[in-house]
């Protein structure tokens, strides 16, 4: 039975990916920038169109899956590499050195990894998908190679990240040793009745959740993200805090829920401390930044947090709450991928005489300068704060309508003190660019196009989210279905 | 089923919103653009105003029922609808706010002379969120509108305001954002366990006792914050100092109200026996508010600070009122929020007719306006007078009912309220009297002018509609008497004789 065709978004981008790659090094390749990037970008739509129409089932000995919840993440991921390569579009005006075609390729290569994650049927092609996605991105980067800062958040990404790459090994191998099986269905098989929490098995838990929590920077394996998303360019932080996070959800919430599903008591209490001790660490630490970029990174630990209160929601041994929980996550996951890459458009059109410039304070007076721009980035930051009608407001809303189902009423309550820390520091933006005079060093350039198509496109979607929310919610239900029901 | 033959609801609350869209769009010259910009939100909110007129008209005033309904499925699954519709409670208020955004409009015409594009869709996005709120028949959609609100407040005293604008801008949201969002953990309790958002349902279903408490005070939290009660009332006069003139005629004569509408809307029906178990609590703030707050404002030598704390004072009897659970109690309350959006909002705009010219709030600064001013003095003089609730005048009604019935409950409680009277009568007479009387002796004051037609358009529908409240009440009252009747009916249903459990309660 030769079922590959089941992964033929993979096997197409994959080919795409060699096939440029293969056409960048051939000779002028300084002006190869721009149409592989387009090349690119057309072989994740392409990509994306497939994984729309992609059939149902098991591939390559059940190593691989495609169903609506595998769906669901691929989706969203070929939207979030799309938009962070479209970040990148002008760097052949701007960023001379960066410029270069192996940007889009990596891009492209990073988003198969995350594809493969994300339609992981087994702990053997989890890693191997997680370690594409983390090799790409390492390089990603440290993409500035002449910039000192750029390298250092590269090492240490990859320094890390091998740490991090090492106990989610260490993780998976306990896993093996204890079930006898890496395939997700047969580890559930093995993982039901009086074998379920042997104390093996939990600590294999515990380092898979480990090294999992440090790729979605979840609080205590966090402490890498403000500085690598300070050091790589600010294009490649935008898709660090997109797609890769939104895969490495989506893989947590699936090696969790699959084979993991039985020990909901014991992963549920420390998703909850992981999910408390994200929204706590990114609400006040965020307060005293002023470089915009780490801001953001804090946002992005605290946005985790809320999203993983969902997961909490999601060990409970009802079904229905269980179900709700999961939905909220992607539901959650969903929206801030696309605040969050809007977000980081307006932080890439931050340029002054040429060159980025990212502390807070250079956004002051944008809206006498470029009122546009502040228009969508108070969107922007009005939806993380999560007040309606903005998008922000209903992820919120549903996970802690999880939590609230759940039971884990304190849950919410942090979740909503927390919340009001955090509306400081996104108001603080707000107040900057409408309240405070034009910054001395004087206004900002001119935006490129592409970075407005993708303010107004995510602008859009953030402001007018609440007209129709039902399709989203209702995508989130059929992907949820189709890993719960069976 | 509709009895205007359209969506009159959806199309009153996002008008101003289309509004606030073309505004967006206006090119060219920084003068074309202003000028532009205010004839469109004027014509805009004219519209909406003439249009929220058919509700007065068509309303039908013999009903409880909700009227003019709307309904279209939102989140089936959820159990949520995009429900609008007014009953009696709402549909003055939706009048309200569709009455004063065109006069706030009219008296920032001049006194706002930056950014004026943004200013003028920040007060329609403003007015959306406001009648949208008082139209909501669901849940969420009222929470939506309640927190939508805070965005172009925010911005407009952060950008417009005075000097310490941007420390009451961040107060006002921070402060709201904490209380409503421990009523959204309510809400969404509520949601969850009934399956459902239509606020009307969730009365149907009813709250079991034991959660009552705990989630009255989650909603209380919220409104507490809005209307704004003693203590949690600081926020109120630094946003109302550093506001510009409009913003404060918007968040005395509508923003306050919301917490209070809430209160009469969601707190009473959904929480009958914890609104009767913690009626003490209130009335105790409420007291204390009326009081304190009347003391403080006598204190004052700011007129801003003082008229907004006079507004705490005058909140402090409308949240008395609406928890007596009797109709004099509940009618008074609701006039007097009616009342007190005239009043405060014209009081307001008179300040800023001071304010436009001297460019001070500083009452020293003044002295015997009366002589330069005679028409302004005689508007000030009848909006002092109504805010002190002089029999005439539309506070005189809502504050006369609230004290017959908290007379019904406790003599000290209607003691209290009358020594606000008695208090509001000192601030406001000597406030008069240090502003418009006296001696003429600057030479600022020497070259006033008396108010321009464009004040007189502004006031002249304020004055008007504060002798009719106040001469013949009877056409305000009939709108949300069936209301407050059912209403209260309800109430005694649900604790059995709630006045008389409240006054053992008090005799413990």
């Amino acid at each position: 039975m030769m079922n590959w065709t089941l992964a033929l978004p993979e096997l197409v981008l994959a080919c795409a990916g060699l096939g440029i790659l293969g056409i960048g090094v051939l000779p002028r390749r300084q002006d190869m920038f721009f149409p592989v990037t387009m090349a690119v970008l057309g072989a994740l739509v392409l990509a994306g169109v497939l994984t729309i129409g992609q059939g149902e089932g098991a591939a390559f000995a059940g190593q691989y899956v495609s169903d609506a919840f595998a769906r669901f993440g691929k989706v969203l991921i070929l939207i979030g590499a799309a938009l962070s390569l479209m970040l990148a579009l002008d760097f052949n005006e701007t960023d001379r050195d960066l410029a270069r075609f192996e940007y889009p390729v990596l891009i492209l290569f990073a988003a198969l990894g995350m594809m493969l994650m994300v339609s992981a049927n087994d702990l053997m092609t989890l890693y191997l998908g997680l370690e594409m996605q983390s090799l790409a991105a390492y390089v990603l980067a440290a993409f500035n190679r002449d910039s000192e800062r750029s390298a250092e958040a590269g090492l240490k990404y990859f320094v890390l990240g091998a740490l991090a790459s090492g106990l989610l090994l260490y993780g998976l191998s306990l896993l093996y040793g204890f079930a006898g099986t890496t395939n997700f269905d047969r580890l559930a098989d093995t993982l039901t009745g009086e074998h379920a929490a042997s104390l093996g098995l939990v600590v294999g838990l515990v380092f898979v959740l480990a090294g999992l929590a440090f790729k979605i920077s979840a609080v205590p394996f966090h402490m890498w993200t403000p500085d690598v998303y300070e050091g790589a360019p600010t294009p490649v932080t935008a898709f660090f805090a997109s797609a890769p996070k939104l895969a490495a959800v989506v893989l947590l919430a699936r090696v969790l829920l699959q084979p993991l599903g039985e020990l909901g008591a014991q992963w549920g209490q420390v998703v909850w401390l992981i999910a408390a001790g994200s929204m706590i660490l990114g609400a006040f630490a965020a307060i005293g930044q002023r470089n915009i970029k780490r801001l953001m990174a804090y946002s992005s630990i605290g946005n985790i947090g809320y999203a993983l209160i969902g997961l909490v929601a999601a060990a409970s041994p009802d079904p229905a709450v269980r179900d709700e929980g999961v939905r909220s996550l992607l539901f959650y996951m969903a929206i801030y991928l696309l605040m969050t890459l809007g977000a980081f458009a307006v932080l890439a059109a931050m340029r002054r005489r040429g060159r980025p410039v990212e502390a807070i304070e250079d956004l002051a007076g944008l809206a006498r300068s470029d009122v546009g721009m502040a228009i969508w980035m108070l969107v922007f930051m009005f939806a993380m704060a999560g007040v309606p009608p903005l998008a922000g407001f209903w992820s919120k809303l549903f996970v802690f309508r999880a939590a609230i189902e759940g039971g884990y009423v304190w849950l919410a309550v942090i979740g909503v003190v927390t919340s009001v820390v955090a509306a400081y520091y996104y108001l603080r933006i707000v107040r900057v660019m409408f309240f405070d005079p034009l910054n001395e060093a004087g206004a900002l350039d001119v935006r490129p196009a592409s970075l407005t198509v993708v303010m107004a496109a995510t602008g859009l979607f953030t402001a007018l989210f609440s007209i129709a929310p039902a399709p989203l919610l209702a995508a989130a239900r059929t992907a949820v279905a189709a890993v719960m029901g069976g | 089923m509709n009895a205007a033959g359209f969506p009159i609801l959806s199309l009153i609350t996002f008008l101003p919103l289309a509004g606030a869209l073309v505004i967006a769009f206006v090119r060219g010259e920084e003068q074309v653009v202003a000028s532009n910009a205010r004839w469109t939100a004027l014509w805009t909110s004219l519209i909406t105003f003439g249009l929220s007129l058919i509700l007065w008209f068509r309303f039908d005033r013999s009903s409880p029922e909700m009227q003019f309904v709307e309904r279209l499925e939102w989140l089936p699954d959820y159990g949520v609808a995009y429900g609008m519709g007014v009953d009696g409670l709402s549909v003055l208020f939706v009048l309200l706010c569709t009455l004063l955004t065109p006069l706030c409009i009219l008296a920032s015409w001049d006194s706002v002379e930056v950014r004026v594009r943004e200013y003028m869709a920040a007060f329609l996005v403003l007015e959306a969120a406001m009648v949208g709120f008082f139209c909501a028949t669901d849940l969420l959609l009222f929470f939506l509108f309640f927190e939508m609100v805070l965005i172009p407040m925010f911005l407009i005293i952060g950008i417009w305001g005075g000097e310490r604008r941007v420390y009451a801008a961040f107060k006002f949201f921070l402060y709201t954002l904490a209380g409503s969002l421990l009523m959204l953990l309510a809400i969404i309790f509520l949601w969850y366990r009934v399956g459902t958002t239509d606020i009307a349902a969730l009365v149907e279903a009813g709250v079991e006792p034991r959660f009552q408490i705990w989630l009255f005070l989650a909603f209380f939290a919220a409104f507490a914050v809005k209307v704004p009660m003693w203590p949690v009332h600081t926020w109120l006069p630094d946003a109302h100092v550093e506001a510009p003139t409009a913003g404060s005629v918007i968040l005395a004569g509508v923003l306050l109200k919301l917490g209070g509408y809430g209160f009469v809307r969601l707190s009473l029906p959904l929480f009958p026996q914890a609104s009767a178990e913690l009626a003490p609590l209130i009335f105790a703030l409420s007291v204390i508010a009326i009081v304190y707050t009347s003391y403080v404002a006598l204190a004052q030598e700011d007129m801003k600070k003082l008229i907004a704390y006079s507004s705490v004072a005058h909140m402090g009897i409308v949240t008395l009122g609406i928890f007596t659970f009797n109709h004099q109690g509940l009618s008074g309350a609701v006039f007097q929020m009616l009342a007190h959006g005239i009043v405060s909002s014209a009081l307001f705009l008179c300040v800023g007719v001071l304010y436009n010219r001297i460019h001070s709030r500083d009452i020293a600064r003044y002295g015997g306006v009366a002589k330069v001013m005679p028409a302004f003095a005689v508007v000030f003089m009848l909006f002092s007078m109504a805010n002190v609730a002089l029999p005439g005048t539309a506070n005189f009604v809502g504050e006369f009912l609230v004290i017959v019935s908290a007379m019904r409950v406790s003599f000290w409680l209607a003691f209290g309220a009358a020594l606000g009277m008695i208090l509001s009568a000192a601030y406001m007479l000597w406030l008069y009297w240090r502003v418009a009387f006296g001696r003429v002796t600057r030479d600022s004051i020497r070259a006033l002018l008396d108010m321009s037609p464009r004040e007189y358009a502004t006031f002249a529908p304020l004055v008007l509609l504060v002798l009719w409240m106040g001469i013949y009440p009877q056409s305000f009252l009939s709108f949300f008497e069936a209301s407050v009747a059912s209403l209260v009916e309800q109430h005694e249903a649900a604790v059995g004789g709630g006045a008389r459990r409240l006054a053992e309660i008090l005799a413990r």
